[in-house]
């Protein structure tokens, strides 16, 4: 058997072509920190994050939308906590509350049902955002919605997949060559669809676990199969992932989404990359389609380049000077997921 | 966002299931997978995504077996 030792030396003494290799989860982003992965490897081999936290890709537009249901009368938008920071064209919902907007913070989308049980008056709103870690959740809420016959509570979907996102990064950006497959997204919708990736643009996708050693592991994987230029989909998370993924959770998602075209902050539309609600369970969408998306970046903000791993967060102007987390510009700072913000938490002093 | 955290099941009612995660009892969905009492699994958000398969250390040194083979059949390990 080989030893983390050995691994961890030959990471280190590695000295062949430079090797960027993406991670696509914000997860693997603060392990990769936690865990001080830089530190044990060779500069040659540089992590790159990419668009990993389904918040910082949400468009200004959805949080609009949010804000105006929140001021609403009679209206109350539930949400996550990640999303109270992120700004809309104008406010975030932190904002929106202070001038009287209602919003209330949940840690589970399924305490949505017994809050619009208790309050019959209130229509509420859930401000529906995730990948499809989370989608299924969702799903279920739908199903306990109709059990119990909740006519106050709706969904404002922004649910976005990721294997059209990276898709999106292997045709558009040349530079990077390989991936870390995001491991509770794979939990769910297995690892043969990164098969088909692998294929078409000769990359290696490597599904990680979030522990120190499945990262390092995962990263001797990549560099051994760029060695013998070899690109195979591999999952070293087999605790969790299977090739399937969770079938209940998947037909739940089917049963009651459909895929979408969708917009990414950042990067702009990308095609059958979000999940809506099926018109026939249009009853408990609040009005998820836009028609416009009218972004435009802060200025000087580089949340687009970072999100497409074109630079890391501290080559950014504003990064840890102009943008932080108590003063976020760039939508990257906001959650506790986004690349910048997870930089700024473990940058040097 | 798709952080989730490990628990084990403990008792189970319905849809619904109590779990321990580091001694904390938690009240959780179970209705996206199959468990019974005893299981381990992953919790996101309220709901239970996973039943994991094997204890973490088994699969360290699963993976770093495997790792042995790759280094067994090609020319990179020790020869940078």
């Amino acid at each position: 058997m080989m030893t983390l030792g050995q691994v961890k030396t030959e990471l280190k003494e590695y000295d062949g072509e430079p090797i960027k290799i993406m991670e696509v989860c914000g997860t693997h982003t603060s392990s990769i920190f936690k865990n001080g992965i830089r530190s044990l490897i060779s500069p040659k081999i540089q992590l790159i994050s990419g668009p990993g936290c389904p918040v910082c890709v949400t468009a200004s537009a959805y949080i609009d939308k949010l804000i105006d249901y929140s001021l609403m009368e009679n209206h109350c938008v539930l949400t996550f906590g990640d999303m109270m920071k992120v700004k809309g064209n104008k406010l975030c919902l932190t904002q929106a509350s202070a001038v009287g907007g209602n919003v209330k913070i949940l840690y589970s989308p399924l305490d949505a049902v017994k809050i619009a049980l208790e309050n019959s008056q209130t229509q509420y709103v859930f401000a529906a955002v995730g990948f499809e870690t989370t989608t299924p959740i969702y799903a279920v809420l739908i199903e306990e919605m109709k059990k119990n016959k909740i006519k106050n509570l709706k969904l404002l979907t922004s649910l976005k997949t990721i294997i059209p996102a990276v898709s999106y990064i292997c045709e558009n950006e040349e530079k990077i060559d390989a991936f870390l497959a995001p491991g509770h997204v794979c939990v769910i919708i297995g690892y043969s669809d990164f098969n088909e990736l692998a294929i078409k643009y000769h990359k290696p996708f490597v599904v990680a676990g979030f522990e120190g050693e499945h990262i390092l592991a995962a990263i001797y994987e990549i560099v051994h199969q760029i060695k013998n230029k070899q690109s195979n989909v591999k999952n070293m998370y087999v605790n969790a992932v299977s090739e399937e993924g969770n079938i209940k959770a998947l037909a739940m998602m089917d049963k009651y989404f459909e895929k979408a075209d969708d917009y990414w902050r950042g990067i702009g539309i990308i095609k059958n990359s979000a999940l809506r609600i099926r018109p026939e369970f249009a009853e408990f969408d609040a009005g998820s389609t836009f028609e416009e998306y009218k972004e435009s970046p802060p200025k000087g903000c580089r949340c687009r380049d970072v999100i497409l791993g074109r630079i890391n967060p501290n080559e950014c102007p504003l990064f840890s000077i102009k943008c932080t987390p108590l003063n976020a510009i760039g939508p990257c700072m906001v959650s506790t997921e986004g690349v910048c913000g997870i930089w700024f938490k473990n940058r040097e002093a | 966002m798709c952080v989730a955290v490990p628990g084990k099941i403990i008792e189970i009612s319905g849809d619904k299931a109590k779990v321990d995660i580091m001694n904390n009892i938690c009240e959780v969905n179970i209705k996206l997978v199959t468990v019974k009492i005893g299981d381990y699994v992953l919790i996101h958000a309220g709901c239970v995504i996973d039943v994991l398969k094997k204890d973490i250390a088994e699969e360290i040194l699963l993976m770093f077996n495997e790792l042995e083979e790759d280094a067994n059949d090609d020319s990179w390990a020790g020869k940078n």
